[in-house]
């Protein structure tokens, strides 16, 4: 009797703590699925009868949606393939030069409000006319994917045993091909979750596409919110548009969900 | 400046590991090798990144400890003034009250997130059907792209259409105003925080269960000790540097929290839920007073740098990095 109980609180709590996120995201799906009548009535629709896809195709239709898409593919792809090119290397100089300070400085970058970058970088661009170009957007987002990539590769290459490295240098081997033939292939995984989370940052940010996208420029999040104050666009199209945003990263965080565990606990710590 | 320090541990590596192997090695060695073998130049793998770091990181910062001292308008010249923008700040009534803000939203936004995280990490450490499913729904919030999700919130705020008060007035509680109120403003957006960040202070916390020795609950068990005891006196010590390190992240994040604040209320209704975050982007974006608003980010910095030492601290404590 008492395990019984025992076992229903159990699942109680279960249920409690995972309900909030899945009654959000259902209620997502359920706005986006709606016709303008349901979703404005009130006691409120809650299984779209019948359900309509006529939002996404307006999404598609009436905005440029797809050249918001492509710009937020360009913008992360590029800033982290560039995250990757420069920070994997430098995990590993630092993991194993010992760099303590740089780390430091890694971290408070990491640490550092977003928002504290922008005006110095807007100033910037400004200069050199770069405001509202895709470049811009890139070179920024290099604030979010190098910190996270760097600290990441930290961990992985200080498990990296170093006698491997060693023998491979006393056959002959110079620093260079002793890190791209034995270190790196040995750090796989960790590029692997410092590319992920890197992406997830990247696409999730919003500010920096608010200030210096332009209109032909922004990315995705800042798109589908200045959807919402200067179209006056209605509840359907605007959830099925913030549905098709966040699903890239809901999908991913599905299919690599053991690799974001293991680094999110080894780096731990979200953009700014 | 960063300072890389190249070959650091030189010495004491060729004694301890390379200098052996290389003698007992077979294979013949080359004059240039040996020079060079043992003082890997490691610093010439973060060169690249020292440089971009320098350009997008490190020189902004330099830049705006400069700007701060300018009375520098967008469009207007540029003054120096010294420290009279933080003279100026120290009498502004919006900045105090921002601050204001940002502390009661910061208390909440840590706290609630730990309790709920950490009994979240608590029941996730169990074994039971489907957990890693439940775990990966129970994960989502936290990688959802914040103003996508907060856009739904909004809607769900609205104090006639929204679904929330539908749902109220189910149980017989009279429909809030959620965003709308001044009063309930900044509780409300702590929602939203708690909703979207409670699974990284689970996720680091359930970090800290995985390591955990078995034998103290054993031989606890065999004294006869319940799970409140159990959970009390050995699994909260044991876990509690964890728990630090969560609330310093905690801490920093909420400092930090912009994208909801922003896409919800933009600072609203008035001045209500202007944090110091939003209070910083409208000087700077809206009002263009770059100066003042990089007086700003100068005394953020401040704060972050010294939460990021602590964190450093606290890491080191639970010899987390893996």
């Amino acid at each position: 009797m008492n395990r019984t109980l025992k076992k229903l609180g159990f699942w109680a709590s279960v249920f409690v703590l995972v309900s909030p996120a899945v009654l959000v995201f259902l209620w997502m799906i359920s706005l986006s699925l709606k016709n303008e009548l349901d979703n404005t009535a009130f006691p409120p629709v809650f299984i779209p009868d019948p359900p309509t896809l006529k939002n996404y195709v307006d999404v598609f239709a009436q905005n440029d949606f797809g050249l918001y898409l492509w710009n937020s593919i360009l913008v992360t792809g590029g800033a982290v393939l560039l995250g990757l090119i420069v920070g994997v290397p430098a995990g590993y100089g630092i993991a194993r030069g010992k760099a303590h300070k740089f780390a430091i400085l890694i971290l408070v970058a990491r640490m550092t409000p977003a928002l504290s970058y922008l005006i110095p970088l807007f100033l910037l661009f400004q200069i050199t006319g770069l405001v509202g170009t895709i470049t811009a957007l890139v070179i920024t987002h290099l604030v979010i994917t190098i910190p996270i990539i760097v600290w990441i590769m930290i961990g992985y290459f200080e498990n990296v045993p170093m006698e491997l490295e060693d023998a491979s240098r006393i056959d002959g081997a110079t620093s260079w091909q002793a890190f791209r033939h034995v270190a790196l292939p040995l750090a796989k995984p960790g590029i692997v979750v410092g590319g992920i989370l890197a992406f997830i940052f990247s696409w999730n940010n919003f500010i920096f596409s608010v200030v210096l996208g332009g209109k032909a420029s922004r990315t995705l999040p800042s798109a589908v919110y200045n959807s919402l104050t200067f179209e006056q666009i209605s509840w359907g199209p605007l959830a099925a548009a913030a549905l098709l945003v966040t699903l890239p990263v809901l999908l991913v965080t599905v299919i690599a969900q053991r690799q974001i565990v293991a680094g999110l606990s080894a780096g731990g710590l979200k953009d700014g | 400046m960063p300072r890389v320090e190249p070959g650091h541990d030189g010495p004491e590596r060729m004694t301890s590991t390379s200098l052996p192997a290389r003698l007992s090695s077979a294979a013949p060695v080359s004059a240039a090798a040996t020079s060079q073998d043992f003082t890997p130049r490691y610093w010439l793998f973060s060169l690249p990144a020292v440089l971009v770091i320098a350009a997008v990181i490190v020189f902004p910062w330099l830049f705006t400890l400069y700007m701060s001292t300018q009375d520098w308008k967008i469009g207007g010249g540029a003054e120096f003034v010294g420290l009279g923008n933080f003279a100026e700040l120290a009498q502004d009534a919006r900045f105090l009250e921002s601050i204001w803000h940002t502390v009661y939203f910061t208390v909440l936004a840590v706290v609630l997130p730990i309790v709920f995280g950490t009994a979240a990490a608590l029941v996730f450490h169990r074994e039971f059907p489907a957990r890693g499913l439940l775990r990966t729904v129970f994960v989502m919030p936290m990688m959802a792209t914040p103003v996508a999700v907060a856009l739904v919130w909004t809607m769900m705020f609205h104090p006639q259409l929204g679904v929330l008060n539908y749902l109220l007035s189910l149980v017989g509680i009279p429909p809030q105003g959620w965003v709308y109120d001044p009063g309930t403003v900044i509780p409300t957006l702590v929602m939203v925080e708690v909703w979207h960040w409670t699974p990284l202070v689970m996720l680091i916390v359930l970090g800290g269960l995985a390591g955990l020795p078995r034998e103290p609950y054993e031989s606890a068990l065999i004294d006869g000790a319940n799970d409140w005891h159990m959970f009390r006196h050995i699994t909260l010590p044991l876990v509690w540097p964890f728990v630090m390190v969560a609330i310093v992240i905690r801490t920093i994040d909420a400092l930090k929290a912009f994208d909801t604040i922003f896409v919800i209320t933009q600072g609203g209704p008035g001045t209500a839920s202007e944090t110091l975050n939003i209070f910083l982007y409208l000087q700077a974006f809206q009002f263009y007073k770059i100066g003042y608003a990089s007086a700003v980010v100068v005394i953020f910095f401040v704060i972050i740098i010294m939460l990021s030492l602590l964190l450093l601290y606290a890491r080191q404590k639970s010899k987390w990095n893996t």
